[in-house]
């Protein structure tokens, strides 16, 4: 390698950098958009270290403590087992994070090679891709997860598969139409003229297009996925006990509401943190992006 | 116009043909014998056998998704044998219960949200505006189910003011009364997309031609507003109503059970614990059916009114 081929990458990726700075740099000067990214680092910090801020062995129960309210000694009081609650919390928010993280990013990439193969494939191809995204998508998500759950048992793994099924057409469908709309662009036309071959059109000029757009769609997706994750929990149709999840929390937590508010209100209010955080994110990213992407203007 | 309809509605058909026949072989492809879980393990091979027969399950699956369909299109939904009641019967006596909350939760989201919506638009980027915009993120944000427990908690357990559980003793005020923390629940997402949809669709009517024309004429402001700028505006939200029914009808499984309600959510929820597979299936193709269709009226209301849609794929 040249030195000058490196010297251009070392440019590459500093200029990369200097755009990732100037995104957050717009994303904080808008009140949400700081007040989200605060949220999400919040979160992201918390859920990382959870083992090394966590004060207890989360899955460690005193009965004798049971229903404590906060205290020094346990920051968000006990559940009814008198496992601490400050703990449990840290630990199921690496959970919601993990399975959001990875089924998204499974979907995302499933989602784009079926959109490009859509887009550029032969029209009866589009057309029965086109039919499976609508049938998935004519389930109302929850009675499909439902319908799901009953035939692969609870699990995290089958939370993922659900997140997965429901979110490829949506990504799908957007790579599709994009694809479609840059398909006969005058650049892809000149490339193909210059003799570029299917996957260097695919690789070095479609994916860039299509990528950010993708990407922000991802990211308010996240709420979405932490929902249905601790929505599912909630109706022990997920996590199994004892492993801690927000969802898990909730569900132990209902059962005992007239005993002590404290595990409700503890396991709540993080699920309320970071869906409002990784929202207000993905709106200021939206706005400084791509304006073109609101759904409802 | 017609062909447009007839294409529409032969569409959400073969939707529902195959997500329903997605359903149905999943269900079979399971391990385990439906027979045996019906009777338990101890049961006779001769009436494992009859059972078997009496149920269909010795033909190819294609067949038995067929028979279903045949029968699903002449309106039966099968046999509960747990119950020992058809499946009609049962989906139909807890639907009524889950329309009411979702009526009532989308109701009271329009009475708010539309307005709010409004506000916001007439006073754009005014304090009023940036409230109403946080306030509808914010509760489009936040999780139906978690609506519903801090509203047990607050109003039910700390308060006291309202009922937590059930659906009353079957008078109609203790009906009222122990629909309004659900239907509050399911409606408070609602009051932020209505607001959000009203407000932008106004915003992009304000800068109509029509609009301009009318202020021009002299028009008082609210004519303008309510019979110029709303008429056109809250269109839209129409659309929204009618794809949202499968978020309603999802937001109606949690409130349902948070509440310990009646109603089609707590049924699929129950089938799906008890394994209960022909009530799954049916309750589950009904919900999704109500969905199909409002999609499809939604879609063909806004190609009466909008005639631009009917050509484009």
């Amino acid at each position: 390698m040249s030195n000058l081929v490196i010297l251009q990458k070392i440019q590459r990726i500093s200029g990369a950098w200097h755009g990732l700075f100037r995104t957050v740099q717009r994303v904080a000067h808008e009140p949400l958009g700081a007040l989200g990214l605060f949220l999400v680092v919040f979160v992201l910090i918390s859920a990382i270290g959870a083992d090394w801020w966590s004060t207890h062995e989360p899955n460690q129960i005193n009965v004798r403590a049971a229903f404590a309210s906060p205290s020094l000694e346990h920051f968000l009081g006990t559940d009814q087992l008198g496992r601490d609650i400050f703990s449990r919390v840290l630990v199921g928010g690496q959970i919601a994070l993990k399975v959001s993280l990875i089924s998204i990013g499974v979907a995302l990439l499933i989602g784009l090679t079926l959109g490009l193969i859509a887009g550029f494939g032969p029209r009866w191809v589009d057309n029965i891709l086109m039919l499976l995204f609508d049938s998935v998508r004519s389930f109302p998500t929850v009675m499909f997860a439902l319908a799901v759950v009953t035939l692969f048992g609870p699990s995290l793994t089958t939370i993922m598969i659900i997140v997965i099924v429901t979110q490829i057409p949506i990504y799908g469908r957007m790579v599709r139409s994009q694809t479609l709309a840059l398909k006969n662009s005058e650049f892809i036309l000149t490339e193909r003229a210059i003799g570029a071959g299917f996957f260097r059109i695919i690789f070095v000029h479609m994916l860039p297009n299509v990528i950010g757009p993708l990407l922000i769609l991802a990211s308010m997706d996240i709420p979405f996925v932490i929902t249905i994750e601790a929505g599912l929990s909630f109706l022990g149709m997920g996590v199994r006990p004892p492993t801690p999840s927000w969802g898990t929390i909730l569900n132990d937590g209902y059962s005992y509401i007239y005993n002590s508010p404290w595990p409700v209100i503890a396991g709540g209010i993080p699920v309320i943190l970071t869906t409002l955080g990784f929202t207000f994110l993905g709106e200021s990213l939206r706005d400084v992006f791509d304006p073109k992407l609101r759904k409802d203007a | 116009m017609l062909f447009y309809f007839i294409k529409r509605v032969c569409l959400g058909i073969l939707t529902i043909t195959v997500a329903v026949s997605v359903l149905y072989t999943m269900i079979h492809l399971v391990p385990g014998d439906p027979v045996k879980t019906i009777l338990g393990p101890r049961a006779s091979p001769e009436i494992q056998a009859q059972i078997r027969e009496k149920m269909g399950l010795n033909d190819p699956l294609p067949v038995q998704i067929v028979r279903f369909l045949g029968n699903v299109a002449q309106g039966d939904l099968g046999q509960d044998v747990f119950k020992r009641k058809s499946v009609n019967t049962i989906v139909f006596e807890q639907l009524p219960h889950t329309i009411y909350l979702v009526l009532s939760g989308i109701g009271w989201a329009i009475l708010i949200g539309i307005p709010l919506g409004c506000f916001a638009a007439v006073f754009q980027n005014s304090l009023i505006d940036r409230i109403v915009g946080i306030l509808s993120v914010s509760c489009i944000a936040i999780p139906t189910f978690l609506v519903a427990i801090y509203s047990v908690l607050l109003f039910a357990v700390t308060l006291k003011w309202l009922p937590a559980i059930g659906a009353g003793d079957g008078s109609l005020l203790s009906y009222i009364r122990h629909l309004v923390l659900p239907a509050f629940a399911v409606g408070l997402g609602w009051v932020g997309y209505l607001a959000r949809l009203v407000r932008a669709s106004m915003l992009e009517v304000m800068g109509e031609a029509h609009v301009r024309t009318a202020r021009a004429f002299g028009l008082k402001e609210q004519t303008v507003v309510f019979k110029y700028i709303l008429r056109l505006a809250i269109l839209p939200t129409i659309t929204l109503i009618g794809m949202g029914i499968g978020i309603l009808l999802s937001s109606a499984v949690f409130t349902e059970i948070v509440f310990a309600r009646p109603g089609i959510g707590r049924l699929i929820y129950e089938a799906v614990t008890s394994r209960n597979y022909p009530v799954v299936m049916g309750s589950v193709l009904v919900t999704t059916v109500l969905f199909v269709v409002s999609t499809t009226f939604a879609d063909l209301i806004n190609a009466i009114v909008d005639p631009r849609l009917r050509t484009k794929d």
